[in-house]
């Protein structure tokens, strides 16, 4: 059984990992994405997300390059790797498993 | 392919580390700034918005660290820190760099050196393609106990007819020749062969071609093939030299082609090749052996393959010809040929030299673990503020890696001078001599050796720094005990002594084998015997009178110089493996049996022979001017042939004739015996021998003897003069002193015996500063119980005894290890030595005296400081 920590760990990624699905991002626009996507009820604390970036990167999950942002800004973009998109589908995969099995067990 | 990746982020973080932490830190900084964009818009003012911006995004520094973490240079970036910090390290220690890096270089360079040597000889390929796939066939002639024997023709082309295992099988010889024409006349060595040499070497002419099978044939075959450097030398590398004639041996030839620099078959001085001239009597006799032959095996045939191949053939030879009996097949590897000799010796020379390495490591592990115990503070000092143990050792082994690769470099350096001499000193019969150079295998080779050295003798120093009890070292003040250090030093030289033991054991058997060698009676006097070969060619020398006549000439003018004592002519002096040998019958008895049948050699000398080289006259007399060609024949043997065949009775006046009874040469009288002579080297059995006066057997190349008082050279003035006056278009060849080559006889053996020696000298040095350092250390450590025993009132013999014992006891143990190693090792030196056993008691003796001595000498200086301790400031100073 993962510890909680893990467990955390891999929930961020998960979610950065479909964020970058629609498309390259950067790190803040990240962050904003997700909080939009959750309907602002998952706020990440900057000091997770990018030692979750680094630590994604360095596995080959997304790649980073230097690029020109909305407002003319130079900032670091990443991407989902081929790598990624098949750890995003597991780490779904699981998810959906954890989430049915804890479901079944409050319901029952 | 990550690992790649990973690597290359790392690197590139280790060379700009600024880059890379800047970019982080931009990165961050782009995250905070827009942050303060939509908190200012959300209606916060602009400086409260970068300040909740900042405070949101969190410790930008720590952030900034866990980034460097991932994306910088981890590892890398602690192992550039440790290499950086080992240089400082080295040069606040100048005194142990220096000596340590000195000591590694010496084995190392001498390491390589000797590697390279060897990946020259044993491994690198030969030039031809597929070279793996040539082989020699020698006739295997059990007549006359020589495996290495010629072919008759129609042997080899039954052989290249019935065999199933080779594509291409040439036959070939060498051919001296005498160029005419261009420049000053010259004595070249050049080769004859069938056409398909080159297909079987798969060497194509540079220039022009090769000649064909039609130019095999006697009176088609006046053609030639020059070399690289005769085109360069004689013809000024002329593009228009093709078909041009010159003169070879009085005869005209066409030039047709010129070979590659890099061709040199059958050996590096062969200047030019011509066809095989077959006519109608070499092609059929199965008598006349006088061919060489090389192949090309089929592809996944193997040496045995081929041999049983023709051996198979060869008995079906044996059977339809029952007289060729005796003469058998043997295949070897061309490869093989060339370096089977030196195998072993260029194997124990390796050897030898990884044993001055561990030596050399072992010195300087010593060094190290000295080095250990001042250096206790500091490593509990890091690992008290949290560097782990694993941490620790790589930095110690790190500091040890670098050391390893500077003595390395000094090592390269040092294997490149060695080489230089190596090979300017070897005998030019050294095979693959041109081979033998440094390229980047073996700077690789010598890098990687570098650094394992480091790790060697590092690893243990490290684990045993490492080792130490932090809390402890700290308070005691950092000079914490060495038990355990100082057992692992005592082994280490302890092994040093062991291992210089073998080498010295390994040198002495050899310079005593060198010494017997030296000491062998060659049977003739060779100090102050200057040595040319005379070749007459030409329409002058065609009739025998006329060569009789000039020889005649030449001796009595070279003999009439004051200074000259004697002057003679001999086909050969040293006798090659194959010399120019037949079968014979002694008249009244009857032939002998086929398989008993002894070829004896045929040597042409002038009369005073025999005298000028002070070889006894045994029974009978020399030849002289009765032994006219007019004369009756007349023939002098040697006491083994008069040993084994006139046993009971005196060969003199006795009549033997060459060939069968019923051939129709003539019978010759035996009129003399002379004393046995070594012609073939100092190893080799004598043979029976047979020598016919000149002028009755007359050759057109004979090898002059000069015999005069004090430096042979000085005679050659005369010998050229008197040449020069008789004929000056005569060329004279291989001028020098007879026992230059004599000496290339022992050239490689000599080579050998001073290189091992040299090992064996160096390792004592090591080892006996091994010793010395651990006795000077040992008698530092001890400073204080020495203070008390000098005050406690021991006499100066008692403390020298204190100090002697150890290191006796060091270099005694060493000493009976190495003896041990030595009895077992020194087997493989048997093939190398001669006359003296592996186990040859008074070597080792001699070996043992000498580590003894070398040990008390090592000894010494620490006992001397023993004594000189000032018990007062001993016993109060720390």
């Amino acid at each position: 059984m993962a510890t909680n920590s893990d467990q955390l760990h891999g929930t961020l990624d998960m979610l950065v990992l479909k964020v970058l699905e629609a498309g390259e991002q950067h790190g803040y626009g990240i962050a904003v994405r997700l909080q939009q996507l959750s309907a602002d009820v998952l706020r990440v604390e900057e000091g997770s997300l990018y030692p979750a970036l680094y630590r994604m990167e360095q596995r080959g999950w997304i790649a980073s390059t230097w690029g020109v942002s909305d407002n003319n800004r130079r900032a670091r973009f990443y991407r989902l790797t081929r790598t990624g998109r098949r750890q995003l589908e597991a780490e779904r995969a699981s998810w959906r498993k954890l989430t049915g099995a804890v479901a079944r067990v409050l319901e029952a | 392919m990550r690992v790649l990746r990973i690597l290359g982020q790392r690197l590139r973080a280790l060379v700009r580390r600024e880059a890379v932490t800047g970019e982080i830190h931009d990165e961050l900084q782009h995250h905070v700034d827009l942050l303060a964009e939509r908190l200012e818009k959300d209606g916060r003012r602009p400086d409260e918005a970068r300040r909740e911006a900042r405070r949101r995004v969190g410790n930008l520094g720590s952030l900034q660290d866990a980034g460097y973490d991932v994306r910088g240079g981890g590892r890398l970036d602690e192992v550039w820190h440790d290499v950086r910090y080992a240089f400082r390290l080295l040069q606040r220690h100048p005194a142990f760099a220096l000596v340590a890096v000195l000591t590694l270089g010496l084995g190392i360079g001498a390491t390589t050196a000797i590697f390279s040597v060897a990946n020259g000889i044993l491994l690198r390929p030969l030039p031809y393609p597929d070279a793996d796939r040539l082989a020699m066939v020698w006739m295997d002639n059990a007549r006359i106990g020589l495996a290495e024997d010629w072919h008759s023709f129609p042997n080899i082309q039954d052989y290249r007819d019935g065999s199933a295992t080779f594509d291409h099988l040439a036959v070939f010889n060498r051919a001296g020749g005498t160029l005419t024409g261009v420049g000053e006349p010259e004595r070249l060595t050049g080769a004859h062969s069938t056409a398909n040499l080159f297909d079987v070497l798969g060497v194509r002419p540079a220039l022009g071609r090769a000649y064909t099978d039609a130019e095999n044939e006697a009176g088609n075959d006046a053609v030639i093939v020059l070399s690289h450097s005769l085109w360069q030398r004689s013809f000024g590398g002329r593009d228009d030299v093709l078909d041009q004639t010159i003169e070879l041996s009085g005869r005209q030839r066409r030039i047709i082609g010129v070979m590659p620099e890099s061709f040199a078959f059958p050996a590096r001085d062969t200047a030019f090749w011509v066809p095989t001239a077959l006519n109608e009597n070499n092609r059929v006799s199965r008598n006349s052996l006088w061919l060489q032959a090389i192949g090309r095996l089929k592809a996944d045939v193997s040496v045995l393959q081929a041999q049983a191949d023709l051996a198979r053939v060869n008995a079906g030879i044996l059977e339809a010809f029952p007289q060729q009996k005796g003469y058998g097949i043997y295949v070897v590897g061309y490869h093989d040929q060339i370096v089977g000799a030196v195998r072993p010796a260029v194997l124990v020379l390796a050897g030898a030299v990884a044993f001055v390495l561990l030596i050399a490591c072992a010195n300087v592990a010593n060094l190290l673990l000295a080095r250990a115990s001042t250096r206790e503070r500091e490593v509990a000092l890091r690992s008290a503020i949290g560097a782990g143990r694993g941490r620790i050792v790589r930095q110690l082994l790190t500091e040890s890696v670098v050391l390893g690769s500077v003595g390395g470099l000094v090592g390269l350096g040092l294997a490149w001078l060695l080489l230089r001499t190596l090979i300017g000193l070897a005998p030019a019969t050294l095979p693959r001599l041109d081979a033998i150079g440094i390229d980047g295998r073996l700077v690789l080779f010598s890098a990687a050796v570098s650094m394992l050295t480091g790790i060697l003798f590092g690893l243990a120093p490290a684990l045993q720094t490492a080792g130490v009890d932090p809390g402890r070292s700290l308070k005691d003040g950092g000079r914490g005990s060495t038990g355990v250090g100082g057992r692992l030093r005592a082994a280490l030289v302890v092994g040093e002594v062991a291992l210089a033991v073998v080498l010295l054991v390994g040198a002495g058997l050899m310079v005593r084998s060198f010494q017997r060698i030296q000491q062998v009676d060659m049977g003739f006097d060779t100090t102050g015997v200057l040595t040319a070969r005379v070749t007459l060619a030409g329409a002058r020398y065609q009739e025998a009178p006329a060569v009789v006549d000039f020889y005649t000439s030449l001796i009595e003018r070279t003999a009439a110089d004051p200074s000259i004592e004697g002057a003679a002519g001999i086909g050969t002096v040293l006798l090659s493996a194959t010399p120019n040998s037949t079968n014979f019958s002694i008249e009244g008895r009857p032939d002998f049996a086929p398989d008993e049948a002894v070829e004896v050699p045929v040597d042409s000398i002038t009369p005073n022979y025999f005298a000028v080289m002070r070889v006894p006259l045994v029974r009978g007399r020399f030849f002289d001017a009765r032994d006219s060609s007019a004369a009756a024949s007349v023939v002098i043997i040697n006491q083994t042939m008069a040993r084994m065949f006139f046993a009971d009775e005196d060969p003199v006046g006795k009549r033997i004739k060459y060939g069968q009874l019923a051939s129709n040469a003539p019978w010759m009288t035996i009129v003399g015996v002379v004393a046995d002579t070594r012609r073939t080297g100092y190893d080799a059995a004598v043979r029976p021998e047979t020598y016919l006066p000149h002028a009755q057997s007359t050759t057109g190349s004979l090898q002059i003897v000069v015999r005069t008082t004090g430096d042979p050279t000085r005679a050659a003035p005369a010998l050229r003069g008197a040449a020069r006056v008789l004929d000056p278009l005569v060329p004279l060849s291989a001028v020098g002193p007879l026992e230059d080559e004599l000496g290339e006889l022992t050239a490689q053996r000599r080579l050998n015996t001073v290189l091992l020696s040299v090992f064996g000298v160096l390792a004592t040095l090591l080892a006996a500063v091994g010793i010395y350092g651990v006795l000077a250390y040992s008698v530092q450590q001890r400073t204080r119980e020495l203070g008390v025993r000098l005050a406690l009132g021991a006499s100066a013999s008692g403390i020298l005894a204190l100090v002697l014992r150890e290191g006796l006891l060091l270099s005694g143990l060493g000493l009976i290890i190495g003896l041990a190693g030595a009895v077992a090792l020194s087997r493989t030196l048997t093939s190398m030595l001669y006359d003296v056993g592996a186990t040859d008691p008074a070597t080792y003796l001699a070996i043992a005296g000498l580590t003894v001595g070398v040990g008390l000498v090592a000894c010494g200086i620490p006992a001397v400081r023993a004594l000189r301790v000032d018990p007062v400031v001993a016993l109060r100073g720390e």
